[in-house]
C-alpha cells in the first residue's frame, strides 16, 4: 500500500473517530462511526485483505450501524444535544484514554516483529474466502458452532425479554 | 501490450479510462433514457402518448415557432436535465442543512460504485473489461448495496418533517429485511460456481451454459437439469428482493405518493431531487447487471467465439469485444424493461404485507433452497 494512501486513510479514520466522541448530535456521531469503519476497510484493502474489508463494510457499516441509526432516529434523542460538558468526566475520560494509549505504545515498542515490513504475498490473487472457510470449518469447527448456538440463545432471549415488557 | 500492463501508470490510466467510459458514456445516458423509456412505456400501458416531441426552444430568441426535429421524444432527457440544473435550488428553512445536502450524494454514489466490480465485457485492446477484478466481487456488491440505505434514511431524517421521516424509517426497515433474502438467494448460485469472483462466474457460464438457461452451451446433463430447479427458485427470489432493495413498485413504500406525498424526497427540489432520481435508476441498472452476471451469462452470446487476451488486440477481436459489451447492456436493457413493465402493472403492497413477504416467505424459501442445492451438488456428480 502506498504510504500516502495509508496516512490519508489513517488520519481520516482518526478524525472520524474523534468526531464520534465530540459530536453532540447522536445521528452525527453514528455517521462518523460509519465513516471511520469505511476508512478502516480501506486500510484492509491496502493490506490485500479484501475479504475482511468487505465484511467490515457489510456487517458494521451496512447492517449494525443502519440498525443503530434506525433506533436513534426513532427515539429522537434531543436531550443529548442540550447536555453540558461535565469537566470531571472530561478529565477522567482523558486520563483513562491517555493511560490506555501510553500502555499500548509501551507494548508495541517491546514487540520487535511489529517494526518490520511484511514480505509481499508473491501471488497475484489469493482466494481468501476459501482459505477463511477452510480454517473456520476444519480447525475451529466446534468453537464456530458454539458461537452460533450462543448467538441464537441471545437473540431468543432478547425476544422473550422484550415481549414480557409489552404486557 | 501485455508488457504495458506491468507499468503502474498504464494500469491506473486504463482503470480511469474504463471508469469514465462506464459512467459517462454508458450508465448516465442509460439512466436518462431509462427514465424516458419509463415515461413512454407507462404512457403505452395507460393508453396515452407520453413525451413524443421535444424541440429546440428557439421561440425564446424571437422566432415564431420552436424548431422541431425528427428525433421525436428522444431529446426529452436532455431537456429534463437542463430543466433540473436551471431550477432554483431551494433549501427549506426547517431542515438539518449539512445532512440535507449530503443525502442526495449518498444516494447516488453507492449505486455507481457497485459497477466497479461488474465485468461488462470480455477482453478488448488487451484489457479486461472490468474496473476492479477482485476475488470478493459479489460480496462487494452486497456491501455497497447495504450502504445505499444511508442516503434515503438521511434524507428522511434531515428533512425534519413527518412524511419524509416516515419514508426514511420505512426505507431502512425494508432494505435491511430484503438484504437477507437477497444475500441468501445468491448463495446457491455461488455454491454452483464455487467462486465469488464475477469474471470467473461468467467464464463458468461460457463453459457450462448460462445458469438460468443451461442448454446454451449445446448440451444438457442430468446434473444441470437438476440444478436448474434451485437456480430458478433463487433467480425469482433474487429478482423480487432486488425490486425491494431498489424501492421499485410494487415495493416503493418509502416514497408511496398516496400516503407520504413523495416519501423521503418530499422536501427536495431541482438537482438534489434529480440526484435521488438518478440514484434510483443507477441502482436499478446495477441490480440488473448483477442479475445478468449471475444468471444470464453476462456478456456471453451462445455459439459466438470468445475473445482471448491475445486475439483482442487484432481488429476482429476488438469488434468482438464491442459485440460482447453491447450484448451485456442489451441484456441489462431487457431487465430494465421488465422493471418498468412490473411498475406499471402491479399495485403497491401494504407495509405489513411487504414485511410478511420478506420475512415469512422469501427468507425461508431462500434458506431451504441452499439445502436443496447442497444435496444435489453432493449426490449428483
Amino acid at each position: 500500500m502506498s504510504p500516502v494512501l495509508f496516512w490519508a486513510f489513517t488520519l481520516l479514520m482518526l478524525a472520524f473517530g474523534a468526531s464520534v466522541v465530540l459530536n453532540r448530535n447522536p445521528v452525527a456521531s453514528a455517521l462518523s462511526l460509519v465513516g471511520s469503519f469505511l476508512c478502516l476497510a480501506a486500510l484492509f484493502v491496502g493490506l490485500d485483505a479484501f475479504f475482511i474489508a468487505v465484511i467490515q463494510v457489510l456487517v458494521y457499516a451496512g447492517a449494525v450501524m443502519v440498525l443503530f441509526l434506525f433506533i436513534i432516529m426513532l427515539l429522537d434523542l434531543k436531550a443529548e444535544q442540550r447536555r453540558r460538558f461535565n469537566p470531571v468526566a472530561l478529565v477522567g475520560g482523558a486520563a483513562v484514554s491517555g493511560a490506555f494509549v501510553a500502555f499500548l505504545l509501551h507494548v508495541l515498542k517491546s514487540f520487535p516483529a511489529g517494526s518490520q515490513a511484511f514480505p509481499n504475498l508473491g501471488v497475484e490473487r489469493l482466494d481468501d474466502v476459501r482459505l477463511v472457510g477452510f480454517a473456520l470449518f476444519n480447525h475451529f469447527n466446534l468453537p464456530f458452532q458454539t458461537v452460533g448456538v450462543l448467538v441464537l440463545v441471545a437473540s431468543i432471549g432478547v425476544v422473550v425479554l422484550s415481549r414480557r415488557e409489552l404486557k | 501490450m501485455a508488457l504495458l500492463n506491468d507499468i503502474p501508470w498504464f494500469l491506473i490510466a486504463a482503470s480511469v479510462a474504463k471508469t469514465l467510459f462506464l459512467i459517462f458514456l454508458v450508465v448516465l445516458p442509460l439512466v436518462s433514457y431509462t427514465v424516458y423509456a419509463e415515461r413512454r412505456v407507462s404512457a403505452l400501458i395507460q393508453d396515452r402518448l407520453g413525451p413524443n416531441r421535444t424541440g429546440f426552444p428557439i421561440s425564446l430568441f424571437g422566432f415564431k415557432k420552436d424548431l422541431q426535429l425528427v428525433l421525436g421524444g428522444l431529446g426529452q432527457p436532455i431537456a429534463d436535465a437542463v430543466k433540473f440544473l436551471l431550477k432554483e435550488d431551494f433549501t427549506p428553512g426547517h431542515v438539518n442543512k449539512v445532512y440535507f445536502w449530503m443525502a442526495p450524494v449518498l444516494a447516488m454514489v453507492p449505486a455507481l460504485s457497485t459497477l466497479a466490480v461488474l465485468p461488462f465485457g470480455n477482453y478488448m485492446f488487451g484489457q479486461k473489461m472490468v474496473v476492479a477484478d477482485v476475488n470478493v466481487g459479489i460480496l462487494y456488491v452486497f456491501a455497497i448495496a447495504s450502504i445505499g440505505v444511508y442516503g434515503i434514511v438521511l434524507a428522511g431524517w434531515s428533512s425534519n418533517s413527518k412524511y419524509p421521516f416516515l419514508g426514511g424509517i420505512r426505507a431502512s426497515s425494508q432494505m435491511i429485511s430484503y438484504e437477507l433474502s437477497l444475500g441468501l438467494s445468491a448463495v446457491p448460485v455461488l455454491m454452483i460456481l464455487g467462486n465469488l469472483n464475477l469474471s470467473d462466474a461468467i467464464d463458468y457460464q461460457v463453459k457450462n451454459g448460462w445458469l438460468l438457461l443451461p442448454f446454451t452451451d449445446g448440451n444438457l446433463t442430468l446434473r444441470e437439469l437438476l440444478l436448474w430447479v434451485p437456480v430458478l427458485i433463487s433467480f425469482i427470489v433474487f429478482s423480487i428482493s432486488m425490486f425491494a432493495e431498489t424501492n421499485r413498485l410494487p415495493f416503493d413504500l418509502p416514497e408511496s405518493e398516496t400516503e407520504l406525498v413523495a416519501g423521503y424526497h418530499t422536501e427536495y427540489s431541482s438537482m438534489k431531487f434529480a440526484l435521488f432520481f438518478l440514484g434510483e435508476y443507477a441502482a436499478m441498472i446495477a441490480g440488473s447487471s448483477v442479475i445478468t452476471v449471475l444468471f444470464l451469462g453476462g456478456w456471453h452470446i451462445p455459439f459466438l467465439p470468445v475473445n482471448t487476451l491475445e486475439s483482442s488486440m487484432t481488429a476482429p477481436g476488438a469488434v468482438l469485444g464491442l459485440v460482447h459489451i453491447t450484448a451485456f447492456f442489451a441484456k441489462v436493457a431487457v431487465l430494465l424493461g421488465i422493471f418498468i413493465w412490473v411498475r406499471w402493472t402491479l399495485p403497491r403492497f401494504r407495509f405489513d404485507q411487504l414485511m410478511k413477504l420478506g420475512w415469512l416467505y422469501l427468507f425461508e424459501i431462500a434458506l431451504v433452497n441452499i439445502f436443496i442445492t447442497a444435496a444435489i451438488l453432493a449426490l449428483v456428480r
